[in-house]
């Protein structure tokens, strides 16, 4: 987009005058943080997000923090790169198995987010790495939703849990319940668990999927999350949080040319860690989340390291 | 309507509740402004003209600020015509968009609506690539009443499909076609390409009608991205904006609106059948700032 592409341009710009100072003063700093408050909302970060890194940034700037080997405008970025990669989550987490199996792994997230494909991928992938996944419909409320994971089970090759029709028949929590003890029978050491799509304004569904989570006691609940949501991106995983209280977050659709500033939302308003980047719509599609690589494409700086090198 | 949860309200509240317009009041506006999605440079355009408005008027009340807000918004949503053209017999209907927006949801909705009108509908299963994809719009073209052309085979091409609908409707003089397409990314040339081939192979039979693109209301700034791609490839006549029962406000389509001049026409709030309405600015802005 056209308001974007300039953003490396804009502030190589200030930290050309940057450079050639000794000390940042708090104008040096005011204009590169009004820069990059402008970049992060473009790129949809929410707005207490923002206040809260931009102050974060600008403080760390004009603390004493000294770094010798840079000049001012090096350090600047540098405590930006810091800043998000470090409310993105320094590390990756991986996920956690249960000590008995089967580990069971819920699914949420608001309708359309990409929470059945993901389920075929996880499965795909879990069985490649000598798993013996099931899939389970508890989506019983879009329109052939269980077909959809049905269709997604056989691609990923692995069995599948639908005892009810679904399209508003069968009751979602005793799908799951069922599902946990037939994967103990069956020996299926993971359990993954598709659910519908809800709003986090939806108290009755949210309070459902409260319940399926009580229900099935999951090692992880993995909160999806599409890269191209807006400002909303905080409400919702706020209401999710207090709904279902999910473990991990997985952002979808990163394939596309959205900043994602979601990511750095949901990350700093809930605490939970992004696990998983959700790349495509094939099964294979999928990878570990890499912090760094997202602190990048949110603020538009291709490679911030070369940016470093070159204010 | 009733304050919908995508009204700027609960943002705007603190802000007209001052008894006199002063720096504070300009924060929260550029706050809730910022939180509906409006983004960064409209919201600047949108604070700019409404100081020189007070300024002009020599108003401290901040009602006067909230018609001023109001008026401004409505003035730009009303800048387009958003009226549906459905005059042609049959009248073809393409939905695009990204993938998840709501398309389908969309296509059973506004299938009932035209119902409702007395037309005779029939859609068409061009997704022919997502898991039961073509279950799912039968099963709403079911809920609506309406027929459905479905594949003939599993992955078959999309663009063949589309024909054989707008064939269905010419053959048994049905009134309109609408037909559904698999989501894709803007960024995906092949499959924009594809959408240009559909659309060429559609008008060998019939003048495509409205191309409809489904914007998700929960997006943020990459809907102006998706518009302009998907308007480019595949001609977008209309926006139709989904999901917005939730409490995503929706700001971007005013962007849309503003940098391709594509209408809004449909606003869907609910996976329910009768969750679709037409768009109308005044009651879309007095909704946003009731
Ligand atoms: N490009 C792209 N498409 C994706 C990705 N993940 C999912 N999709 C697509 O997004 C759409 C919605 O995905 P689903 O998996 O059905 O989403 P869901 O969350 O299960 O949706 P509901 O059950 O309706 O709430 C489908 O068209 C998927 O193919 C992704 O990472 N990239
Ligand atoms: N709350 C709400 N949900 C909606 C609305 N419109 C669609 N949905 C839901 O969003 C999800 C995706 O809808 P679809 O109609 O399958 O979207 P699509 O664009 O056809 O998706 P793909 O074909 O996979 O690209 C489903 O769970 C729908 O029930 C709406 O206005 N409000
Ligand atoms: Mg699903
Ligand atoms: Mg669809």
């Amino acid at each position: 987009m056209a308001t974007f592409g300039t953003l490396s341009d804009r502030l190589t710009a200030t930290f050309s005058a940057l450079r050639t100072k000794g000390k940042l003063s708090p104008a040096d700093v005011d204009g590169t943080v009004r820069e990059i408050r402008k970049a992060l909302l473009d790129a949809d970060v929410a707005l207490p997000v923002v206040k809260d890194f931009t102050a974060a940034v600008r403080e760390r700037a004009l603390g004493d923090e000294v770094n010798k080997a840079l000049n001012p405008a090096q350090q600047v970025v540098q405590i930006v790169n810091d800043e998000l990669i470090g409310i993105l989550g320094g590390q990756q987490r991986r996920l956690q198995f249960a000590k008995n199996p089967p580990t069971v792994i819920m699914l949420a997230g608001l309708q359309g987010a990409g929470k059945t494909t993901l389920a075929g991928k996880l499965a795909q992938w879990l069985k490649a790495d000598g798993h013996t996944p099931l899939l389970v419909a508890c989506d019983l409320q879009r329109p052939n939703a269980v077909q959809q994971l049905q269709v997604v089970a056989e691609q990923a090759g692995v069995a599948v849990f639908a005892p009810e029709p679904g399209n508003g028949v069968g009751d979602p929590v005793r799908v799951a319940k069922d599902a946990v003890k037939h994967a103990a029978t069956a020996l299926h050491d993971v359990v993954i668990v598709d659910t519908a799509g809800r709003l986090g304004v939806d108290a009755e569904l949210m309070k459902q999927a409260g319940d399926i989570r009580k229900a099935i006691d999951p090692d992880e609940v993995l909160f999806v999350i599409d890269a191209m949501i807006g400002q909303d991106a905080v409400a919702t995983a706020k209401a999710f949080q207090e709904g279902v209280d999910f473990t991990g977050v997985v952002l979808s659709k990163l394939d596309g040319d959205a900043r994602g500033g979601a990511a750095l939302s949901v990350a700093s308003v809930t605490g939970r860690p992004i696990m998983f980047a959700s790349t495509g719509e094939g099964l294979g599609d999928f990878e570990p989340f890499y912090p760094d690589r997202m602190a990048s494409r949110i603020l538009d700086l291709g490679d911030i390291l070369t940016l470093i090198e070159q204010a | 309507m009733a304050e919908r949860g995508w009204s700027l309200g609960g943002a705007l509240r603190g802000l007209f509740t001052s008894p006199t317009i002063d720096e504070g009041t300009w924060d929260d506006l550029e706050t809730a402004l910022l939180g509906a999605d409006f983004g960064p440079d409209l919201t600047d355009e949108l604070l700019d003209e409404l100081r020189a408005k007070v300024a002009q008027f020599k108003t401290t009340d901040p009602a006067d600020l909230k018609r001023m807000l109001r008026e401004a918004l409505e003035e730009r949503l009303a800048a387009h015509d958003p009226t549906l053209t459905l005059s042609n017999r049959p009248a073809v209907v393409l939905v695009v968009g990204v993938n998840g927006v709501g398309k389908t949801t969309t296509i059973g909705k506004f299938a009932k609506f035209l119902t409702g009108y007395g037309r005779t509908v029939v859609v068409g299963a061009a997704d022919t690539f997502r898991a039961a994809a073509v279950d799912q719009l039968a099963t709403w073209a079911e809920r609506a009443g309406v027929q459905v052309v479905r594949p003939q085979h599993a992955g078959q091409d999309p663009a063949s499909v589309a024909y054989q609908t707008v064939q269905f409707a010419i053959d048994n003089n049905i009134d309109i076609a609408i037909i559904d397409t698999a989501g894709r990314l803007q960024t995906k040339a092949g499959l924009m390409d594809e959408l240009g081939k559909v659309t060429r192979v559609i008008e060998k039979l019939a003048p495509i009608a409205e191309t409809l693109l489904v914007l998700d209301g929960t997006t943020g700034q990459n809907g102006v991205a998706q518009a302009e791609a998907f308007f480019e490839s595949a001609g977008v006549t209309g926006l139709v904006v989904t999901k917005l029962d939730g409490s995503a406000k929706g700001g971007f389509v005013l962007r849309v609106q503003q940098q391709t001049g594509i209408p809004i026409k449909l606003i869907g709030q609910g996976e329910g059948i009768g969750d679709l309405t037409g768009f109308t600015p005044h009651v879309f802005a007095a909704s946003l700032v009731p």
